[in-house]
């Protein structure tokens, strides 16, 4: 398992998919860059009965290459049967080297993942999410990246064996130097931990309509997300992305606005527990998923929504 | 500077899917340029207004994916290669980055442009794959490219920001939709384009075998979906409905 870091801290979806690891078979964590160590213990907890480490500060300031390097010198120590990735962007930059470099491939984008016949067989969201594509790895080690949200993180208490591994990264691999780190966006409920997701799509009409769904999200303690279109379309920034390139949600309420209802949307957000879908297509897909589906006006249906919501607070 | 960039034929993303007899997505149907790579191509054709160079595309696909190829001709690249062969049929994504190494390592580009993932596979796995198998450092999900002499600086995002990452050429970078707005093809584009060269190679002028495919799909099933629920048209009660809904959810 690669144990994804950020900035030191172990990525949410690296639990997540602990999870489901330790279920499948004796677990051992590889966490690289500042703060590894202190990570094996959070690891640990979550099933690792192993974690590799390594403190080399090349983990925290080069892309992918490093990573790759320490992963490839670990897999000839132990020769692993599968090697588990979270569906992020950074995991994805080092999982495709280490795919090409070990000659080996890779199924991305898993949903779910079982133990079949001594092997691995992924099952991967396909054709427009309508099916589930059982694919059987047909190599060894087999390499999956899975998407986050698919597992709840829970802790069994553990603790995991701390080993250094060794590996020394040359100044070939430290090429894609990250020199300065920007934060934007300053959300005022994260997106993925909040409990009523507003999302706005082409059918807000513009960006200039989306103070309408803060005001909403504002009135029921929630965050604003968007569709792939409309971040496509620069109306608003890539932090706001749901779907299967954006952030995955399962809030306890998901209002659809505007959005009619792409793959590439719904498989970020179908796990919601109450879905509301307000669109002026009463066929758009997201209506056949709703719960609730309001057919009208996304800009007269949404500040009526705002102000009516205020009113029962009063 | 030398700039490939790699390009797709895609499922237009407004037609609906189909499946093949083998499982396989249909690419029959209408098929376009990837949008993500229209903006691959425009941020090449900048960067070549720019500094001077060349920009060449390079596509895998059946004969008729040179129509993407020829539409980012129109826009102004250069020249185009595309790998075509019945061998590459089901290419899975190391099959398609070894084949368009082979194809890319003979041009030696400066810099190598991809979009950060296609439209109908949005896995976006085979840039890293590229970058390992042509021996570059990659600069990924790139929203912004600066090249000066051969420093090369990118920002990337990130869930919260970006990134700056700076490397030397030469280089992959994948850059998202909003590195550049990809501008309409002219008349004169679209006639000058007729005239370019887009040469078609096989496996094996690039001297690579097939092999055994990482994955195989055993299998589909209907993914669970969600019950449909109530639709109703906005009138005097919806907002009433809605609120009902929430207060059962208990967030108001």
């Amino acid at each position: 398992m690669y144990a994804e870091l950020s900035q030191g801290v172990v990525a949410p979806t690296v639990l997540e998919l602990l999870a489901k690891a330790r279920e499948l078979g004796e677990v051992e964590a590889i966490a690289l860059g500042t703060g590894a160590k202190a990570a094996a213990a959070t690891l640990g907890k979550h099933g690792a009965k192993v974690v590799h480490v390594n403190e080399d500060k090349a983990f925290d300031d080069y892309l992918a290459e490093p990573a790759t390097d320490a992963l490839a010198a670990l897999y000839k120590q132990g020769t692993p049967d599968l090697i588990l990735f979270g569906f992020t962007s950074d995991s994805r930059d080092v999982a495709g080297r280490l795919a090409a470099r070990l000659d080996v491939g890779l199924i991305s984008n898993a949903a779910d993942i079982v133990a079949k016949d001594g092997g691995f067989v992924a099952k991967v969201p396909y054709f427009g999410g309508a099916k589930i594509a059982s694919m059987k790895a047909n190599k060894k080690p087999a390499i999956v990246l899975v998407r986050p949200k698919s597992f709840e993180a829970s802790e069994v208490g553990g603790t995991a064996e701390v080993k250094d591994l060794a590996v020394s990264i040359d100044a070939g691999s430290k090429r894609s130097h990250i020199v300065e780190r920007v934060v934007e966006a300053s959300e005022k409920v994260k997106l993925e931990d909040a409990r009523v997701v507003i999302s706005g799509g082409r059918g807000m009409g513009g960006p200039d309509n989306f103070p309408l769904l803060e005001d909403l999200a504002g009135a029921l303690g929630g965050a604003v997300g968007a569709s792939r279109a409309v971040v496509d379309a620069g109306w608003v920034p890539y932090s706001m992305q749901v779907g299967q390139t954006g952030k995955s949600v399962r809030p306890g309420v998901y209002i659809a606005v505007g959005i009619s209802g792409a793959m590439q949307h719904t498989v970020g957000m179908k796990a919601s527990k109450v879905i509301i879908a307000i669109n002026k297509d009463a066929e758009a897909p997201i209506m056949k998923m709703a719960d609730l589906g309001v057919v009208g006006d996304a800009l007269k249906i949404v500040p009526a929504l705002t102000a009516a919501v205020k009113a029962k607070k009063r | 500077m030398k700039i490939v960039v790699t390009v797709k034929q895609v499922p237009d993303p407004n037609s609906t899917l189909t499946l093949e007899a083998d499982n396989s997505l249909s690419r029959e149907k209408e098929v376009v340029l990837d949008p993500g790579d229209e903006c691959g191509v425009e941020e090449a054709l900048q960067l070549k207004e720019a500094h001077g160079g060349e920009v060449v595309l390079v596509s895998m696909g059946p004969e008729r994916a040179k129509d993407a190829i020829r539409k980012g001709l129109s826009m102004g690249a250069d020249r185009g290669i595309l790998i075509t062969d019945p061998q590459l049929a089901g290419a899975d994504a190391l099959l398609t980055a070894r084949a368009l190494a082979a194809a890319i390592k003979a041009e030696s580009p400066d810099l190598v442009i991809c979009g950060t993932e296609s439209y109908d596979g949005s896995t976006g796995m085979v840039p890293p794959m590229l970058a390992e198998l042509l021996g570059l450092p990659q600069l990924t999900v790139a929203k912004k490219v600066e090249v000066d002499g051969s420093n090369l600086k990118v920002h990337r995002q990130t869930a919260d920001g970006y990134e700056v990452l700076e490397a030397s050429t030469p280089a992959l970078i994948t850059v998202t939709a909003a590195i550049a707005e990809p501008r309409y093809a002219s008349l004169k584009g679209i006639m000058a384009a007729r005239s370019k060269e887009i040469k078609l190679v096989g496996l094996g002028d690039l001297g690579i075998e097939r092999g055994e495919t990482a994955e195989t799909i055993e299998g589909l099933t209907d993914a669970e979906t969600r019950k449909a629920g109530v639709v109703i048209e906005f009138d005097g009660t919806a907002i009433d409905r809605i609120l009902q809904v929430l207060t059962e959810a208990k967030v108001v």
